[in-house]
Order: C-alpha cells, then sequence, then structure tokens
C-alpha cells in the first residue's frame, strides 16, 4: 500500500512545486505591484504545501531522501505532476486562468480530503485549503475582469481557455496507484470532483463572458513522467543551484 | 532536573520571543505558541505554523530555540500542524497590538468565498468604515492591502485565515 500512497502523493507534491516556480517566475514581472505581490504569496501557498507533501513522500519512502532531494534532483521522466501546471506562462491571461483551473479542483479535493483516512494529509488539507480558497477567488475575478473586459483582454482570455483547456482533463485521471488509494480510503476519488471543478468553471465563464469548450482532444501524460518541452527548460532553471552548486544551503 | 518554576520560567521566554516580521507580535500574542511541556528533562515548545509557505515560520522556530538554549535550557521546538493555525487565536493584546501599529485585525467571522466580495474593515487610524481594497496581498502572506477614504492614509489588514 505504501507504495500506492507514495506514488499518489508524489503526483499532488509535484503539481504544486512546479505550479509553485512558474508562478514565482512572475516575481518583479508582474503587470502592475498589486499583482507582483499576489503572484510570489500564490507561489509561496504552494510551494509550503509541496514541501510538507514531499516531507511525507520522503518519510513513506524511508531512505533518508529529504523533501530538497525530491524537488532538486530528479530528472524530467520521475516527476509525476500533471502537465497543465508546467503549461508556460504566456501572459497574465493564461497564468490566471491556469490557476483557477487548478485551485478549482484543488479546493473540493482538499475539502474531501477532511473525511480520508491518512493523517498527514487530513492536517495538509485543513491548512491548504483555506489557502487555495483565496487563489479561487482572486484568479477567478482576474478571469471574469479580462473576460468582461476589453476587446484585447477578451481575445487573450479567450485565447488562453482554447490553450490550456485540453489540460484540465488529466486533473481527474486516476491511474492504478490513485486507485487503490482511493479504495482505501486515503484519498478523494477524482472523479466524484468533477461535478464541483466544472460548476465553478461554469459559473465564472460566464460572468466573464466566455464559453466553455468541448473535451475534445485531452492532454495528458505527465502522471507516467511524460512532459512538454517546455518542462525540461523549466527544470533546469529549478534544480540549477543544486546541479551547479551540490548541498549548497541558506 | 526541571522543575514546574523553571518550566514557566522557559514557558515565559518562548512567549515572548518577537514575529520578525511584525516585531510588536510575540509568538505568544498571535496564537501560535501552542504549548511548552518537558520531555526526559527536554523543554518542547510547541509552534503550530501561519501559513504553509510563509518564510518566517522557520526563523521564529530558530528564535525560540535560540532564546531557550540562552536561557540554559535543553529544548526542542516541535511543529504542530493539527489543528491548523486560525487569526481568532490571535490574543486580545495581540489585536490591540496590531491597531495601534497601523495595521487593521482580521474580522472575526470567516471570510466569505464569494467572488468580488467586499467586506467593512475599518481604518486602524481614524475608525472610518469608508475604506477600500487595493490589493487582496501584501507584504506578508498573511496581509492585504487597503486605502482610507476619509483619511486617506494607506494601511495593511491582517486577513481572516
Amino acid at each position: 500500500m505504501s507504495e500506492h500512497l507514495l506514488n499518489t502523493v508524489l503526483q499532488i507534491a509535484d503539481d504544486h512545486l512546479i505550479l509553485g516556480h512558474r508562478v514565482s517566475e512572475w516575481c518583479g514581472h508582474a503587470p502592475m505591484l498589486e499583482e507582483d505581490l499576489s503572484m510570489p504569496n500564490m507561489a509561496l501557498d504552494l510551494i509550503g504545501q509541496a514541501r510538507s507533501l514531499y516531507t511525507y513522500v520522503a518519510q513513506l519512502e524511508g531512505k533518508g531522501r529529504t523533501e530538497d532531494d525530491f524537488a532538486y534532483l530528479r530528472g524530467d521522466r520521475e516527476y509525476r505532476n500533471c502537465l497543465l501546471v508546467e503549461r508556460n506562462n504566456e501572459d497574465f491571461a493564461h497564468t490566471v486562468l491556469r490557476q483557477l483551473y487548478f485551485a478549482a479542483f484543488m479546493k473540493p479535493f482538499w475539502e474531501a480530503m477532511h473525511t480520508c483516512s491518512d493523517e498527514t494529509l487530513v492536517n495538509i488539507s485543513h491548512k491548504a485549503v483555506k489557502e487555495i480558497a483565496y487563489h479561487v477567488r482572486h484568479c477567478g475575478e482576474w478571469v471574469i475582469r479580462l473576460g468582461d473586459g476589453t476587446a484585447i483582454s477578451a481575445e487573450r482570455m479567450h485565447d488562453a481557455v482554447l490553450a490550456l483547456h485540453p489540460y484540465t482533463a488529466e486533473l481527474f485521471e486516476i491511474d492504478n496507484n490513485r486507485q487503490q488509494c482511493i479504495n482505501s480510503g486515503l484519498f478523494p476519488d477524482s472523479q466524484a470532483l468533477q461535478p464541483a471543478w466544472t460548476s465553478t468553471i461554469n459559473q465564472i465563464f460566464t460572468q466573464a463572458k466566455l464559453a466553455v469548450p468541448r473535451d475534445e482532444y485531452p492532454q495528458t501524460g505527465g502522471r507516467k513522467g511524460l512532459h512538454t518541452e517546455d518542462f525540461g527548460i523549466l527544470l533546469s532553471q529549478l534544480q540549477y543551484m543544486q546541479r551547479a552548486y551540490p548541498g549548497a544551503s541558506w | 532536573m526541571v522543575t514546574d518554576i523553571n518550566l514557566a520560567k522557559a514557558r515565559r521566554i518562548a512567549a515572548e520571543v518577537a514575529d520578525p516580521e511584525l516585531p510588536f507580535l510575540t509568538v505568544e500574542d498571535l496564537g501560535i505558541l501552542r504549548e511548552v511541556s518537558v520531555e526526559d528533562d527536554v523543554i518542547i515548545a510547541r509552534l503550530t505554523p501561519t501559513y504553509s509557505g510563509c518564510p518566517a515560520v522557520s526563523v521564529i522556530e530558530k528564535d525560540v530555540l535560540n532564546a531557550l538554549t540562552q536561557a540554559g535550557f535543553n529544548a526542542r521546538v516541535v511543529r504542530s500542524d493539527m489543528p491548523p493555525w486560525t487569526t481568532s487565536w490571535i490574543t486580545p493584546e495581540g489585536i490591540a497590538k496590531l491597531q495601534s501599529n497601523g495595521i487593521s485585525p482580521p474580522e472575526p467571522a470567516g471570510m466569505s468565498d464569494a467572488l468580488f466580495a467586499t467586506r467593512v474593515v475599518a481604518c486602524p487610524r481614524c475608525q472610518s468604515e469608508d475604506t477600500e481594497k487595493v490589493s487582496e496581498f501584501g507584504s506578508t502572506p498573511c496581509k492585504a492591502q487597503y486605502r482610507c477614504n476619509t483619511c486617506k492614509e494607506p494601511f495593511d489588514h491582517f486577513k481572516c485565515h
């Protein structure tokens, strides 16, 4: 069992680290000062949650690895994050939409985790759910502002939806590891969270005057370690310091 | 041997450690010092982190450990995640200190998840309720930025969490 649990916790740990890193790329580059604060704040939430999750993965593995070994010293095929979180920032529309898609899934996920049976994950869920609720609200508001904004902002929002929507199906994917965890009551059933996610997205898209595309060509592979081209570039930046100066610490 | 008197002293020393970002607030004011106890003659200080990714958390843990060690105690700091910290643990003294340092304290009720929800946040300087939110996020994970339309001063608001 612990092998299944380890692999499944690793999936969500990787989701949080990689999205946290992507969001942190905005630090110093956001379109206005307030968002230059909000982006690193959200990145901190995600990386903080990733740290708790990696620490638990290391504990489950029991081979003396630490959170840093998992974050900095694995090759791209060893990462199990979904593809959505590694997509490039592109512009502010892509960034807030990617964050909304992810947060709208994680909020009901953590809420459902409250009644699961793994004590460590339950503890993490109570903290994370408060933080992620903020992300849903903040990014939901931006999607509405931009979607129902100027002709240019609406066009960019529309482009972001077309580009990112195919990556949302992977959020609900259940591989064998996760299925075992769901069967044992350790993880919530991702597919049961789909109505909550769809309702959040539909509600926000209606206000944003955006159409929800049909899921025609879902893009998946991240859970098997098959990533997009952008991912290698992300990892080279994320891991640079530890690769160049092994063991460096603050 | 740690006596009851020593334990009380250790508790007092740990409680007086200040938050590095809000140095007028102690760990006791914030409500994050959950317990100081003795196990096998070692002082155990239990601290609950505020936000998952708050960089101040590890600094506070080190500061508490240093304060206890410098006072001659054999001490250990333990992170306690459950139950999760909430702003309702901030003590009345902490609330008063926030207010007098120009930070509007968190509202007691749970925050609404509704999009574009507006909350009445009073200006910590002139108490006017005619204020507006500038940014949902501020200089630390726990704060948002507001401005007062009456006295025209910007101020930080400690978010309800």
